[in-house]
């Protein structure tokens, strides 16, 4: 079981209070009923799903239920950090945790 | 048809109340587990400049830090989420009627019947909840005030320290008859 | 003391301890303290199991976890019949009974030995390549005659009577292993005051104490040492000491499963006491002791009983006082089995010879036993082992060739050498590295904050192991955040230090040779099968391990491994590293299933819901069924009734008085703040802003692909406050969902939401008789048509409570939904009820509901859509605000495939045969004379008798569906294809009069 840091409690808690919830940094559009088919393909359908450094979302269900972001390897299973919901995609990552 | 019935009549007596497991105990050689009796409660939330409004109409402190609680005449305020507590009050005062007056933004919503309070005490009280819930219990981690929504086994819950050796274990009514027997076969293991 | 194996004053029992047992039906005295082990080997008896695939008769080769022949059947009674139980590790209580596996009709005369005769048969492969043809033979003929003659033991055919704890556990430094350097460890940590748990698998603390006779700690004897130091520790309000506890799992971050044996060696445990107890420890940092495990010699019939590693044979002396035989021969490649053969010597028993690989080994041990008088054999192998149901003799011959010569004997001790236990380190996704010079795999390169000490990092020395653990233990607690220590490290003034060793088979096995010399006994995979495996061309360890299975037995192993790889890499003719170590997995032994389910079992396997008015209904003979995890009332049978006559007459009384109905179940959400009607249309099809205070609406939910997620019915309680139904099924995902869009896109809306499923009770109260059921319980309501009409809701009081009353109608009839605090809602539903009596009111359950509303057409999401239905597949385009500019799925509704022709849509369908009740899920086709596989063009999603309705009715996902009205369609069923007609979805009241009725 992982331990997973929550950027709104502020500590690591058990993967069990957590739900991953898809890959981040895709946004919805505002103007989303006027969107071309390979802009909704693209936002409803497409994944990056890659091996190495993956952004996702997760939420802290069982906890303060917040949704945040985190930065995870998927070829160690380790998070490398954890961020606010809305907050921008980190230009730098810190070095590869422990 | 039936237009007699259509005009307003004035209520029958009152129905009594049965809460969920009223009454039920278990006491093991270190540990006791108990239904606690019904309280008033109400899930708050609240954008930041209300917090001062609502803090001083419910008469307690709204904690802002992340698993912590505040309690005050019989009222404990507990930080579920960034802009959500559960207030629970002992003292049979109603929370709801008290945020009513605050005209500051909010969103406060009863659930004194959806929750109900399950007592853990005793030497064995953090095995005991430690049987289901993978939170570290130690003091340092978890001291007397600290308040957090977890998982008990298969169940979410709302864990409060209300003591050294005690604990309220808060969970959905109709999730009190797992997390009760849970927390009981606990009991009997966690003395020995 | 009659067994005659147990040498006088030898060992650590209290020998008035006594202890019968029985084994295979015959008698035995042991003592307590002895594993059943000892307690046979006490008796002579060395004979204890018949192997795996040969049927070989097999004894003890150890004296620990790492047991890989002397499996047994531990029976308690009928539903406690463990299988495959480690006789080296079950500990011994009065009682006992333990019988032999894998053997008929007996231990010494077993039928199935006749595979091992045929031996050449079973070679490597045997099972890809001989039950290949005929292809339908696999599954009917030799699937099942494999299954029937393989596997250990007999399963109990009860449940298990046992019950197991679980707990989570946090510490600073867990110590896995309780031997010299894992105390060592644990007091360095404790000794700063962390939080410390030291875990060993043994019943007493020492590991290799328990059998190294010379080790002195601290002016004490090794094995004292180790117990006044897990006193101390014990006595620490800091430190957790686990007894019978196997680290059986390393996971991510330190988070490591141990398993903790309750009272398996109890005589009679309480009821209070659980089986096993799983410890999920998370740990800050791990330190590693579990030590090094001897490895046999491979060699000709290296598994006849008897035969056993020369580190076992001392245990069983030093520890359990217990002498392996009167004449002992050895056979080594390293020191460690002179130790043995001298602590044996000087306790009586002959050694007959000492048969030692090495060309020119010198040291302390060996002029000891020269000293001694035992006869010593440089340069020389044992080639074979004499005997069957026991060892009888060894024939040694020089290692190049030479003459044999067969010496009598009772037991040969062995030792190639030792491999360090790197299993956990492994698990927890360290590197091991490979020592050339050492010829041993230690831990390399570390991926979690763990650290190994001792045997198990391939120090060699118990002074060397204590040294580097305690400073280990210190600075994993420190690292954790401890002070320093006050302590004093451990003084070693005396202890062993083991040379190396040979991996691979010995002389006599080599390549060439078609000798049984085993490398897994468990398994029965000898040397010859290993390279026959190479031969055929498996070149990576990986393949090399499951063409024969060498490491593949419980065991995984833990003897097997290095002696196999080594083999492989000699016929391959590449270095050791090159050729790998295959990954160790947990468990390091097996978990029973018991423990690793823990408390969740029965009622606690998984949460049991049920609504406030349960009580009542099960009162009332409601039989319930299992919706998610709650508990509803399915139908109310009377005496006499089954569920059909039962449901008729619910839906019957429902249309023609009223009837009541539990819909506590419903999710229910509050929608609160200023911008509660923006979020609502956001996350709905429908319109919501206009809806005026007191009024409901019907609301679907779409997920973004345009696809119906859950309906339900919404209510407007005040300009800034909704109450929001969902399906039962779906209040989680809703919540989550609403949650999602909320936090995530639309966080600039001042609203919230909070889950009240579980707040109110609803008591559904439908019917031409539901407001007179109603109003005479009710104040401060107006229920009149004019001032309540059909989709409102109110607040006010019922029985003197509040209620949230909504008029609305899952039936098509006159209703309503009474909300109250959940701990009044059985109160009030026997008011109601009371009510109801008055008029002829029912009860009716889930299944009435379903007909009632089928009768109607109204949808059940997740029935009659399933994740591919659109609002006007569904016949609900209504639903959709049509000049709504964004919500959660307009773009969805949009797509090429979701407007394109031919959609299969929501339908009626009445069978031709009025009295035919189709099957749900039954495909449809438009014609029945098509060649199979025809061409389906939908399915029945729901279909029921309605009693009101006379007949069957159906509904389906139909191809075209509107466009067939009044065609005829066709049901292949296995008896015969069943007639149907496309109709409208209202079966009952198409004007919908009865709301008002």
């Amino acid at each position: 079981m992982l331990l997973i840091r929550c950027p709104y409690c502020d500590e690591e808690r058990p993967e069990l209070e957590f739900r991953n919830a898809g890959e981040a940094h895709i946004a919805r559009s505002t103007n989303i009923a006027g969107e071309s088919d390979d802009d909704f393909e693209k936002f409803f359908f497409i994944r990056a799903n890659p091996k190495g450094v993956i952004y996702e979302r997760w939420r802290h269900i069982h906890g303060c239920a917040r949704f945040f972001n985190a930065v995870r390897d998927t070829v160690t299973d380790k998070f490398v950090m954890t961020y606010k919901a809305g907050e921008p995609k980190p230009a730098k990552l810190p070095g590869a945790a422990k | 048809m039936a237009k007699a019935a259509a005009k307003t009549n004035a209520a029958a007596a009152s129905v009594e109340r049965r809460p969920a497991l009223a009454g039920r105990t278990l006491s093991a050689p270190s540990v006791k587990v108990e239904m606690l009796p019904p309280a008033e409660r109400i899930s708050l939330r609240a954008p930041e400049a209300s917090l001062a409004a609502l803090s001083k109409a419910l008469g307690v402190t709204l904690p802002v830090k992340p698993k912590t609680s505040a309690t005050k005449d019989g009222r404990t305020a507990l930080w579920l989420g960034p802009d959500e507590w559960l207030i629970i009050d002992e003292a049979g005062n109603d929370p709801l009627a008290d945020c009513a007056k605050v005209s500051a933004l909010h969103s406060a919503v009863g659930i004194s019947h959806r929750n109900v309070g399950i007592s853990v005490a005793g030497p064995a009280a953090a095995v005991t909840v430690n049987s289901g819930c993978p939170q570290d219990l130690s003091l340092d981690a978890f001291p007397v005030g600290a308040a957090s929504r977890t998982i008990l086994g298969k169940a979410e819950i709302v864990l409060l320290r209300t003591a050294e050796d005690a604990f309220r274990v808060e969970c959905w009514r109709s999730f009190s008859d797992y997390v009760f027997t849970l927390l009981s076969e606990a009991a009997g293991d966690a003395a020995n | 003391m009659s067994a005659a194996f147990r040498i006088p004053g030898a060992g650590r029992l209290k020998q008035a301890k006594t202890a019968s047992f029985s084994f295979d039906d015959k008698s035995y005295t042991g003592i307590e303290g002895d594993t059943l082990a000892s307690a046979l080997l006490a008796n002579g008896v060395h004979l204890v199991g018949r192997s795996f695939k040969y049927h070989r008769p097999r004894g003890f080769l150890s004296a620990g976890a790492e047991e890989p022949n002397a499996l047994v059947q531990i029976v308690r009674d009928d539903a406690r019949k463990t299988p495959n139980v480690r006789a080296t590790v079950q500990e011994l209580y009065d009682g006992l009974t333990a019988n032999s596996q894998n053997r008929w009709p007996s231990l010494a005369f077993d039928i199935g030995a006749v595979n091992d005769i045929a031996s050449p048969l079973f070679s490597a492969g045997f099972y890809y390549k001989t039950f290949m043809w005929p292809k339908s033979a696999w599954k009917n003929l030799y699937e099942p005659k494999i299954r029937a003659a393989a596997g250990l033991g007999v399963s109990p055919e009860k449940p298990d009577p046992d019950h197991y704890a679980a707990r989570y556990a946090h510490c600073e430094v867990l110590v896995l292993g309780g031997g010299a350097a894992g105390i060592a460890a644990a007091l360095a940590a404790a000794e700063t005051g962390v939080r410390v748990i030291l875990a060993d698998e043994q019943a007493e603390f020492g590991g290799s104490l328990r059998f190294e006779s010379g080790a002195r700690i601290d002016g004490e004897n090794g094995y004292a040492w180790a117990q006044a130091a897990i006193a101390r520790l014990k006595a620490m309000d800091n430190v957790r000491v686990l007894s019978r506890t196997t680290a059986f799992g390393y996971y991510a971050q330190n988070f490591v499963g141990l398993v903790e044996r309750v009272s398996d060696h109890l005589k009679s445990p309480g009821r209070e006491l659980a089986r096993e107890r799983l410890w999920q420890v998370r740990a800050n940092r791990v330190v590693i002791a579990t030590g090094a495990i001897e490895r046999h010699m491979v060699f000709a019939n290296n598994d006849r009983p008897g035969v056993m590693l020369a580190s076992a044979a001392r245990t069983y002396l030093n520890h359990y006082g217990v002498a392996v035989g009167k004449n002992v021969g050895v056979y080594t490649a390293n020191d460690s089995a002179y130790a043995a053969a001298i602590d044996l010597k000087k306790a009586g028993v002959n050694i007959a010879a000492i048969v030692d690989l090495r060309d020119n080994p010198a040291g302390p041990v060996i002029d000891e036993a020269r000293a001694l008088g035992i006869e010593i054999n440089f340069g020389r192998a044992v080639v074979s082992a004499g005997g069957k149901l026991r060892v009888s003799s060894m024939t040694v011959q020089p290692k190049n060739g030479g003459g044999e010569r067969t010496i009598p004997v009772d037991a040969i001790l062995m030792s190639a050498g030792w491999t360090p236990s790197v299993h956990l380190f492994s698990q927890s996704r360290g590197k091991v590295a490979f020592n050339d010079e050492t010829r041993r795999f230690v831990p390399g390169t570390y991926a979690q904050d763990c650290v190994s000490v001792g045997a198990c990092n391939g120090t060699d020395g118990l002074a060397a192991s204590v040294d580097e653990a305690y400073a280990a233990g210190a600075k994993a607690a420190k690292d954790a955040g401890g002070q320093a220590g006050k302590g004093a490290k451990p003084k070693v003034d005396a202890g062993e230090s083991w040379s190396r060793g040979m991996l691979g088979a010995g002389p006599g096995a080599g390549p060439g040779t078609t000798v049984k010399a085993f490398v897994d006994f468990q398994n029965d995979v000898t040397a010859k099968d290993i390279r026959q495996a190479v031969h055929e061309g498996m070149h990576s360890i990986e393949h090399v391990k499951r063409f024969t299975t060498n490491g593949m037995a419980t065991d995984q192993g833990k003897t097997s491994n290095m002696h196999g790889l080594a083999i492989a890499a000699e016929e391959l003719g590449k270095p050791i590293p090159q050729v790998g170590l295959t990954t160790f997995r947990a468990p390091y032994t097996p978990v029973t299933f018991g423990s690793i389910v823990g408390h969740a079992r029965g009622a606690l396997f998984d949460p049991t819901r049920r609504t406030a008015t349960h009580g009542w209904a099960a009162s009332q003979g409601a039989v319930f069924e299992d919706v998610g995890h709650w508990k509803r009332a399915w139908y109310f049978p009377k005496a006499g009734e089954d569920m059909h006559k039962a449901v008729d007459r619910e839906c019957v009384t429902v249309r023609k008085v009223g009837g009541l109905f539990d819909a506590s179940t419903l999710g229910k959400i509050e929608v609160v703040g200023p911008d509660a009607a923006k979020f609502m249309e956001l996350l709905y099809t429908n319109p919501w802003e206009k809806l005026e205070t007191g009024r409901c609406r019907y609301g679907i939910m779409l997920r973004e692909d345009g696809f119906i997620y859950d309906d339900g019915v919404v209510g407007r309680l005040a300009p800034d406050r909704f109450h929001v139904t969902t399906t039962t099924g779906g209040a989680p995902r809703v919540m989550h969902h609403m949650e999602d869009y909320l936090q995530t896109e639309f966080p600039h809306l001042n609203v919230w939401l909070t889950s009240i499923t579980e707040q109110w009770a609803v008591i559904a109260v439908q019917g031409p008789k539901s407001r007179d059921i109603i109003a005479p319980l009710v104040e401060g309501i107006d229920m009149s048509d004019e001032a309540m009409p059909h989709m409102s809701v109110r607040e006010g009081k019922i029985c003197g409570v509040p209620t949230r009353l909504f008029r609305m109608s899952f039936t098509g009839e006159r209703g309503f939904e009474v909300n109250v605090p959940a701990d009044y809602g059985e109160a009030v539903w026997e008011a109601l009820w009371a009510e109801g009596q008055k008029h002829g009111a029912t009860a009716y359950g889930t299944e009435s509901m379903h007909v009632l509303r089928a009768e109607k057409g109204y949808i059940i999401v997740g029935q009659d859509t399933d994740g591919t239905v659109t609002p006007n597949d569904a016949g609900l385009d209504w639903a959709v605000g049509k000049k709504k500019t964004d919500f959660v799925g307009i773009r969805g509704l949009t797509r090429s495939d979701l407007v394109a022709k031919g959609r299969k849509q929501l339908v009626g369908l009445k069978t031709k045969d009025p009295k035919v009740v189709l099957e749900e899920g039954a495909q449809i086709v438009a014609d029945p004379k098509q060649p199979i596989p025809m061409k389906m063009i939908g399915h029945v999603t729901s279909s029921y008798w309605s009693e009101n309705c006379g007949r069957s009715i159906a509904l389906a996902l139909v191809a075209g569906g509107r466009d067939r009205m009044g065609e005829t369609l066709y049901v292949p069923m296995p008896n015969g294809t069943i007639e149907v007609e496309v109709t409208g979805m209202v079966f009952v009241d198409e004007k919908g009069e009865r709301l008002n009725g």
